[in-house]
């Protein structure tokens, strides 16, 4: 009832697009939760018991949403792929990254719908979440000046039905990677994971078409925390030089209700809420007081390494890959290998 | 009320309190200026923040 009550009002007082968005994001929201479609968990089961179930369903998604997006992104110029630089910074933001994540135990997308299901370290984590976002948005000059090369879009280099067909046949490389890893023997698809990879293709695609952009996760966090920082004095916007280009400043000075990505974040945060009305919850074993302050730690660094790479799993990886962005492609492998790490640190502290 | 449940509200209370400040603070929106529903099509450019951008 709340979830319609935000609808009508965002199409009353912001804009018919802000609130088909989030209903966009209440979807999004209800197949993460619904599907239980864990990234980190994904990963996690791949390299720990040799499960590639997840991991199927993540390259199945990310085909699907490449056969939406490329052709869309091919008919319409006016809509915008996910093009982060190549850089120094990706490549060490990813693997900072996907070992956090391993600890959190949530990624972009994890860490919201969790905490929309009630999970209370993920609900801890996300204002820490924000704030690392904030303050890796308000340093990337720095981080930059190491070393990038500008963004390449493989859909602009080589056309779409190329970029589409490589995409493909990489994605199918990987899995028969994976085959390899995890053996013959072993159940390679789960339907959970395959109808929460057709619904999340198809709404990453609309979030596509409706927003122009491809859909994401931390911007909108550091945007929040970006205005609490501004509210309280302590961050001057004109002179951050993300913070002081002319859009970032525009969003900064507006409402976030006009601001897509915050309007989605919020949308899978009450998917996520309406999915736990539904449906009773295992409760988690408590955490010890160690645990929560390791897990609250590595949410902040999700946070600042997320920026320093230009998207989460979410941003970069599922919005980089789908929409032809070499970043993607760099991004997954350095996640990947930031994980082989943080499933090790997880297992020592006893999560 | 379980542990839980409290946690649950008091998070969904700090995040319509922190929704309602940013809009009591915010400007007025025109809603007469909305963007086109289905950016697609519309010809419009993109103005939107993307955790992509670098700059």
């Amino acid at each position: 009832m709340a979830l319609v009550a935000f609808f009508v009002l965002l199409v009353w007082v912001v804009a018919v697009r802000q609130a088909v968005l989030f209903a966009v994001g209440i979807g999004m929201g209800a197949a993460l939760a619904g599907a239980r479609f864990g990234f980190t968990t994904g990963w996690r089961q791949l390299v720990e018991d040799r499960d590639p179930r997840g991991t199927v369903g993540q390259l199945l998604l990310l085909g699907l949403a490449a056969t939406l997006s490329m052709p869309l992104l091919a008919i319409y110029p006016e809509l915008q792929a996910a093009l982060g630089p190549p850089s120094i910074s990706l490549v060490l933001g990813a693997f900072v990254f996907g070992l956090a994540m391993q600890i959190s135990d949530g990624c972009g997308s994890g860490t919201l719908y969790k905490a929309g299901l009630g999970v209370p370290l993920n609900m801890g984590i996300l204002p820490l979440f924000a704030l690392g976002s904030f303050l890796g948005s308000a340093h990337l000059d720095r981080w930059l000046a190491l070393g990038e090369v500008a963004p390449v879009s493989i859909v602009q280099s080589w056309g779409a039905g190329s970029a589409l067909a490589g995409t493909w046949i990489a994605l199918i490389a990987i899995g028969v990677g994976v085959r390899l890893w995890a053996g013959w023997g072993r159940e390679w698809i789960a339907r959970r994971w395959v109808w929460g990879a057709l619904a999340l293709a198809g709404l990453a695609a609309l979030n596509l078409a409706i927003a122009g952009q491809p859909w994401g996760v931390v911007y909108g966090f550091g945007l929040w925390a970006a205005k609490l920082a501004q509210a309280t004095g302590s961050f001057d916007a004109a002179g951050n030089a993300f913070w002081s280009q002319a859009g970032n400043a525009q969003r900064l000075s507006q409402s976030l209700l006009l601001d897509v990505t915050s309007i989605t974040n919020i949308g899978i945060l009450g998917g996520a809420l309406w999915i736990a009305a539904r449906r009773r919850e295992a409760s988690a074993h408590p955490l010890t007081a160690r645990q929560w302050l390791i897990g609250l730690v590595a949410g902040f660094v999700l946070g600042y390494s997320s920026r320093l790479a230009f998207g989460c799993n979410i941003g970069a990886m599922l919005s980089g890959i789908s929409t032809g962005s070499l970043h993607g492609w760099i991004w997954m492998p350095m996640a990947f290998a930031g994980t082989l790490i943080g499933v090790r640190v997880r297992r020592r502290f006893g999560f | 009320m379980t542990t839980r449940v409290l946690s649950s509200t008091l998070f969904w209370i700090a995040l319509v309190v922190f929704v309602g400040w940013d809009w009591s603070q915010s400007p007025p929106i025109d809603v007469r200026r909305e963007p086109p529903l289905v950016a697609a099509g519309s010809g419009q450019a993109v103005s939107g923040g993307h955790c992509a951008l670098a700059r």
